[in-house]
């Protein structure tokens, strides 16, 4: 196995996380550097996922490298019954580094194990999406100026929502306090809760949104998908509750920042969206600079890897 | 007649005791004894001063390999393994899991790799606040130890 690999944000020390947001502010000042000449990158992407697909994509060609994969599993070898295993043998062969997403939970940890070369997880199912974390850390750094001791209200689908899940892991590194506001439906699991008690970051938790994050430095929206309801009644009465409108924002303190993974649906009204405090286009754009640190990072450990050898 | 049943002694080979009663028959299943041509003594719903009621299994000319131990070790940690070699137990195995578990057990999730594709699954045991508890390699699924599905 490749070490050098990105499959979950526990991957990453604080330094290391550190060291890849110093490294995003750098691309964001001169984000055309051709540090990637002449190297060749693979997006395998089994299931579709245009944003983060175009975001990497977009990363490696602004650094001078070039791109090849797929884009959708139909039109690749694993339609014909392919395992994992020799797709990713096989594309090493003519890849430098693989960006990978896969609708099977782990299949990043899996192909990093047999592959030669090094993987980052574009997303694994509902389980790990490093990237995202990172630039959701890029842009509250951002926006806060600091990671550390910031009052940060998750809202939304809490217990499916992988995003909030990593951001917790990641934060903890800087002594975080949350506010968890869901349904009971799609509340904050308990391990997450357990592991906010042994690593002392406070939390609390409600089920309503009305204005009750006037003391956050960050609100991160997460959208409610009807899909995850039994009851649809009971989706039809949380979605309108979930809706965050411009006239909740006006005793939020000034520095408070509205992030959203997106897409949205109806979770932030577009009233929102000419507010100063709505981050969440320009939180897209952070991870484009995020992943040109990732990929850069990841060929860079794999060539010093190379010359001690 | 007295309480003690009459089960024929072993002369070689393994006798697993204080299997929960409830258990003796998974116990059999998962050590493939239904399979097995070697003679084997199975008792159930004796009487036990330390879980009530318990069961027993005897088998004559075998001795259990390590992935067979950790199997019984998921399904019930407090049986008690002993080794007889005429007549004489000369090994008391204890029932210790081992920090990762290969190839046994399988993943709870049903979209993981594991389940998906020709991988050999991985687990590491973890105990949370006495609660034993194994997390996918992969998928990184927690199952706690009553819930553990084996293959």
């Amino acid at each position: 196995m490749s070490n050098n690999c990105l499959v979950s944000i526990s991957d990453y020390s604080k330094d290391e996380i550190l060291s890849i947001l110093d490294s995003a502010a750098e691309f964001e000042a001169n984000p055309n550097r051709k540090t990637l000449d002449g190297k060749v990158i693979a997006t395998l992407f089994f299931e579709p996922s245009t944003r983060t697909r175009l975001s990497f994509e977009t990363a490696v060609i602004r650094l001078g490298g070039s791109i090849i994969g797929f884009s959708d599993a139909a039109t690749s070898s694993s339609s014909k019954g392919e395992t994992l295993n020799d797709t990713i043998h096989m594309v090493s062969c003519y890849a430098d580094a693989i960006v990978m997403r896969h609708p099977l939970e782990g299949a990043a940890r899996y192909a990093a194990e047999v592959s030669p070369v090094p993987i980052i997880n574009a997303g694994d199912g509902a389980n790990q999406h490093p990237s995202q974390t990172l630039l959701d850390l890029y842009s509250i750094l951002k926006t806060q100026g600091t990671l550390e001791n910031l009052t940060i209200c998750l809202v939304g689908d809490l217990k499916y929502g992988r995003t909030v899940h990593s951001l917790i892991m990641a934060m903890s590194h800087f002594n975080p306090s949350f506010k968890f506001i869901a349904p009971d439906e799609l509340k904050m699991p308990d391990e997450y809760k357990v592991f906010c008690e042994k690593n002392n970051i406070s939390y609390t938790e409600e089920k309503e949104l009305t204005d009750n994050f006037n003391d956050a430095d960050i609100l991160y929206m997460t959208r409610v998908q009807k899909e995850r309801f039994q009851d649809l009644m009971e989706y039809e009465r949380v979605k309108n509750v979930y809706t965050l409108k411009n006239d909740m924002l006006s005793n939020s303190k000034p520095n408070l920042r509205i992030l959203h993974p997106l897409p949205r649906v109806n979770e932030i009204d577009p009233d929102v969206d000419s507010n100063e405090k709505a981050y969440y286009f320009r939180q897209a754009q952070n991870g484009l600079y995020v992943r040109q640190a990732i990929v850069s990072k990841v060929l860079d450990s794999s060539k010093q890897q190379e010359s001690k050898r | 007649m007295g309480k003690e049943l009459k089960v024929a002694a072993l002369k070689n080979g393994t006798v697993i005791d204080h299997i929960p009663a409830d258990k003796l028959f998974q116990v059999v299943s998962i050590l493939h004894l239904d399979k097995t041509l070697n003679q084997i003594t199975l008792a159930n719903n004796l009487d036990s001063a330390k879980i009530g009621s318990k069961g027993l299994i005897k088998i004559s000319e075998r001795a259990l390999e390590e992935d067979e131990t950790n199997k019984i070790a998921l399904i019930c940690p407090n049986a008690k393994i002993n080794i007889i070699r005429d007549f004489v137990v000369v090994e008391k195995r204890p029932l210790i899991l081992p920090e990762e578990i290969r190839e046994i057990v399988q993943c709870t999730n049903p979209v993981c790799i594991t389940n998906n594709q020709p991988v050999t699954t991985r687990f590491h045991v973890q105990n949370q606040n006495g609660q034993i508890v194994l997390k996918c390699h992969y998928c990184e699924r927690e199952v706690i130890q009553e819930k553990v599905k084996i293959k």
